[in-house]
C-alpha cells in the first residue's frame, strides 16, 4: 500500500468518525432548525386562480369580481389558511380576459402550467363557457363565479361547480314573483318590452322570458337586442316609447343600464313598472347613490345577500370599509373562492380529483345568501335562488322571497 | 317593423349623436389628416379629457360646460408636451414608428387610469342633464343640442384658424412640403406640436359637451375611436367640414340602419356607407386629391 494510500485510509477513518459526529450533530440541528423547515413545506401556499374582465368593455364588473376574491382570500388567510393543509395560505393568482372568451381560455392554461389547485372564474357566461372547458381539459376545479348561461353547467363537465343560479332559475323566478306583484296590484300589468344585451347572457334571458311572461298573461310586445357597448339608447327608447307597454324588461350590464335608464327619463317614457331581470343596476349601490331618482321604484330580480343574515352583513360592512360598492360580483366572486377554499380544505389536498370530488359532496353554508347548505347536482348548487329588490327610498329592499323580504313591493311604480 | 312616427325623432337624435361623434373626429382629422399622424391614442385622450371634466365637477362642483374654458387649454398643453416629448422623439421620422408610439402611449394612458381610477362607470349629476327641447314633436336632451351647436362652433373655429392665422397657413404648408416650410423659416417641430395640442383641444370640448349624458371609464374612448377614424375618411382626410359633414352622416346612418335593422346589426350601415363613399369618391366627400 502506497504511503499515499495509508494516509488516506488512514486519514478517511478519523474523518469518517468526525464527519459522523459531525453528521449527527447536523441532524440534531436539523432536527431543531429543519422542522419549522418541514412545516413550511406542508404549509406552502395553496394557488387559487382568478381570471376576470379587468379591462375592457365590462371592467367594471371584472374589477368588482376580483376585489370580492381578494377579500375572500385575505379573510380566509386571517383566520387561519386552510388548516388541513398546516394552515397553507391562498395565493391569488390574477388573470385578465380582458371581456373575450378566447383570451380567458389561455389564461386557464398559464395558470394550469402555475400548479393552480382550482380555478374561479370568469364573470360573464361567454368566458365562463370557454374557461371551464379549458379548464376540464386538465380536470382543474372551476368554480362559476356570476357567469348565468344554463349552458355552463349543462355540458356534464366534472370540474365546473356554480353556487349561484342560472338564469333559468332567475327568469322562472323572476317571473313567478312578477304574477304574484301584478296580481297583488289588481293584474294591471299586461304587455311588456324585453331590452336585452346581445351575447349569451341577454340572449338566453330574453329567449327564457319571451316563452315564460306570455303563461301569466303579459303579452311580449317587442324584444330589442343591442351590442356591449352601445354608445346611444335613443333609438331603442323610441320604440319602446311608441309600443308603450306597461312593463320594461332590461337584461344588460351596468354601462349600458345607466344610458338606457338616463334615456328613458330624458325621452319621458312612463311605465307602470321596469323589472330587470339579472340588470344590475336596480340592486347596485352605485347606480341608487348615482341616480336616485332615476331608480327610485325599479325592480329587479337578481344575485342578492341575505339581508337577515349576520354573516351577509358583517362582509358587505367589510367591503365598504375598504370602498367598495356592495355589488353581487363582490359578493358572489367572494363566495366562489370561499366555497373552494373549503373543498381544498375537506380534501386535505391540492391533488383535482380530490377537490373536485370535495366540491361535489359540499354542503357549504357560510354564503349569507337565501340558500341553503349547498347541494351540487351535475355541478349546480340546486338551492340557489335569486331575490326581488326594489329600490325604495333611496334604499335597496328586499321584497321577495318574503321570509328574507325588508319591505313591500310598490307596484305600479310612483312616476 | 318600427312606427314610422319615430323616424323623424330618429333622424334629429342621430344628428345629435353624428356632431358629437364629429366633435371627436375634428381633432382626428387635424392630427391624422394634415400632419399625416394616426394617433391611436385619440379614444385614451378622450377619457382623459373626460376624467377631467369629471374631476373639475366632482372634486369642484365646476359645469361641465364651464370646464370648457379649464379643460380645453389643459389638454392642449398636454398634447403639445406628448408630441414634443414623446411623439416626435420616438418616431424618428416614420409613419410606423408614429403608430407604435401613438399605440403604446394609448395602452400606458389606459392602464394608468385603470390604476388610479379603476375601472368603475363615473357619471356626473347636473340639473340639466333631463332637460329637453321639443323640436318637430320629438325631445332632444339639451345636452345634446349643445353638443350639436359646440360642434358647429368647433368646427367654425378650426376652419377660420387654419384659413385666417400664419398658424394655420404654417400647418397647411408642413402637411403639404415639410421641407418647403422648414425653408421658408418655419419652427416644423413647434407646429407639429401645435397642431397635436389643437387637435387633443378638440378632445377637451368633446369632453366638456360629452359628460353631461355620458360616463366615463378607463376604456371609454374605445367605442368612439372606430368611428371617429371613420369619419376622418368619409369626410375627407383633412377637411373640418367634411369631418362635421361625414360625423352628422354617420349619426344619421346608424340611427336610421339601427331603427330598421335592429341596434346589433344596425352598425353594418355606418360600414357600408364608408364603403360606398370610398368607392365611388375615394378622396372622401369633401376630401382633395394630392
Amino acid at each position: 500500500m502506497s504511503e499515499f494510500s495509508k494516509r488516506r485510509i488512514t486519514a478517511g477513518a478519523g474523518v469518517n468518525r468526525r464527519v459522523f459526529l459531525a453528521a449527527g450533530s447536523a441532524a440534531v440541528g436539523l432536527g431543531i432548525t429543519g422542522f419549522p423547515a418541514v412545516l413550511r413545506a406542508e404549509s406552502q401556499s395553496v394557488k387559487i386562480g382568478l381570471i376576470h374582465p379587468v379591462t375592457g368593455a365590462i371592467s367594471f364588473s371584472g374589477t368588482q369580481c376580483r376585489a370580492g376574491a381578494q377579500l375572500a382570500i385575505a379573510d380566509i388567510n386571517a383566520a387561519g389558511g386552510i388548516k388541513s393543509l398546516g394552515g397553507a395560505k391562498i395565493e391569488g393568482v390574477l388573470g385578465d380576459s380582458q371581456g373575450k372568451p378566447e383570451i380567458g381560455a389561455s389564461e386557464v392554461d398559464k395558470m394550469v402550467e402555475q400548479g393552480v389547485a382550482g380555478i374561479v372564474a370568469g364573470y360573464s357566461s361567454a368566458i365562463s363557457l370557454a374557461t371551464s372547458q379549458e379548464a376540464a381539459k386538465s380536470n382543474t376545479p372551476h368554480v362559476v363565479d356570476v357567469g348565468v348561461s344554463d349552458e355552463i353547467i349543462k355540458r356534464g363537465l366534472k370540474n365546473t361547480f356554480r353556487l349561484a343560479p342560472g338564469y333559468g332559475t332567475v327568469s322562472g323566478i323572476a317571473v313567478d314573483n312578477l304574477d304574484k306583484i301584478n296580481k297583488a296590484a289588481g293584474s294591471i300589468a299586461k304587455t311588456a318590452v324585453v331590452v336585452h344585451e346581445d351575447s349569451l347572457f341577454g340572449t338566453g334571458t330574453a329567449k327564457l322570458l319571451s316563452a315564460q311572461l306570455p303563461k301569466i298573461g303579459i303579452e311580449l310586445v317587442d324584444v330589442i337586442k343591442h351590442p356591449t357597448p352601445t354608445r346611444d339608447f335613443t333609438n331603442i327608447v323610441l320604440q319602446i316609447k311608441a309600443k308603450n307597454p306597461d312593463l320594461i324588461i332590461p337584461a344588460n350590464y351596468y354601462n349600458e343600464y345607466v344610458l338606457f335608464a338616463r334615456t328613458l327619463r330624458q325621452q319621458q317614457v312612463k311605465a307602470k313598472g321596469i323589472y330587470s331581470v339579472l340588470g344590475g343596476a336596480a340592486s347596485n349601490y352605485k347606480f341608487v347613490h348615482d341616480f336616485p331618482e332615476a331608480a327610485e321604484g325599479i325592480m329587479d330580480c337578481n344575485h342578492w345577500f341575505n339581508p337577515k343574515s349576520d354573516l351577509a352583513l358583517q362582509r358587505k360592512k367589510a367591503a365598504e370599509a375598504k370602498g367598495l360598492i356592495y355589488t353581487y360580483e363582490v359578493f358572489l366572486t367572494y363566495n366562489a373562492v370561499a366555497l373552494l377554499a373549503d373543498a381544498i380544505d375537506r380534501a386535505g389536498s391540492t391533488d383535482k380529483d380530490k377537490v373536485i370530488e370535495a366540491l361535489a359532496a359540499s354542503t357549504w353554508d357560510k354564503h349569507g345568501m337565501p340558500y341553503g347548505p349547498t347541494k351540487f347536482v351535475n355541478g349546480q348548487n340546486e338551492g340557489a335562488a335569486p331575490a326581488n329588490t326594489q329600490v325604495l327610498g333611496g334604499e335597496i329592499e328586499v321584497i321577495y322571497p318574503k321570509e328574507f323580504a325588508s319591505a313591500d313591493a310598490v307596484f305600479p311604480m310612483k312616476s | 317593423m318600427p312606427d314610422s312616427a319615430i323616424l323623424i325623432p330618429s333622424i334629429l337624435n342621430g344628428l345629435t349623436m353624428g356632431a358629437l361623434y364629429a366633435l371627436i373626429a375634428l381633432g382626428l382629422t387635424l392630427i391624422y389628416g394634415v400632419l399625416h399622424i394616426i394617433n391611436f391614442a385619440h379614444g385614451a385622450l378622450l377619457m382623459v379629457g373626460l376624467y377631467a371634466a369629471y374631476f373639475l365637477n366632482a372634486r369642484f362642483g365646476i359645469d361641465p360646460y364651464v370646464a370648457l374654458l379649464i379643460v380645453p387649454p389643459l389638454m392642449f398643453a398636454l398634447g403639445y408636451a406628448l408630441q414634443r416629448g414623446i411623439i416626435g422623439r420616438a418616431s424618428h421620422g416614420r409613419d410606423e414608428n408614429i403608430l407604435l408610439a401613438t399605440l403604446g402611449l394609448a395602452i400606458v394612458i389606459e392602464n394608468l387610469a385603470l390604476y388610479f381610477f379603476r375601472s368603475d362607470t363615473r357619471t356626473i349629476d347636473v340639473p340639466y342633464a333631463f332637460e329637453t327641447v321639443s323640436v318637430l314633436g320629438a325631445f332632444i336632451p339639451l345636452p345634446k343640442v349643445v353638443a350639436f351647436f359646440g360642434a358647429l362652433v368647433t368646427a367654425a373655429f378650426l376652419w377660420l384658424f387654419m384659413s385666417r392665422t400664419a398658424t394655420g397657413r404654417a400647418i397647411r404648408a408642413i402637411s403639404k412640403e415639410r421641407k418647403g416650410a422648414e425653408l421658408v423659416g418655419i419652427d416644423t417641430e413647434h407646429i407639429y406640436g401645435l397642431s397635436f395640442g389643437l387637435g387633443i383641444a378638440c378632445l377637451g370640448v368633446a369632453a366638456c359637451l360629452l359628460l353631461p349624458t355620458y360616463y366615463v371609464t378607463p376604456q371609454v374612448g374605445e367605442g368612439f375611436i372606430l368611428i371617429a377614424f371613420t369619419i376622418v375618411v368619409l369626410g375627407g382626410m383633412g377637411s373640418f367640414i367634411g369631418a362635421l359633414l361625414g360625423g352628422l352622416i354617420i349619426g344619421v346612418v346608424e340611427a336610421v340602419s339601427g331603427l330598421y335593422l335592429g341596434e346589433s346589426l344596425g352598425q353594418i350601415g355606418i360600414f357600408v356607407i364608408f364603403i360606398l363613399v370610398l368607392l365611388f369618391r375615394p378622396t372622401g366627400l369633401l376630401g382633395h386629391k394630392v
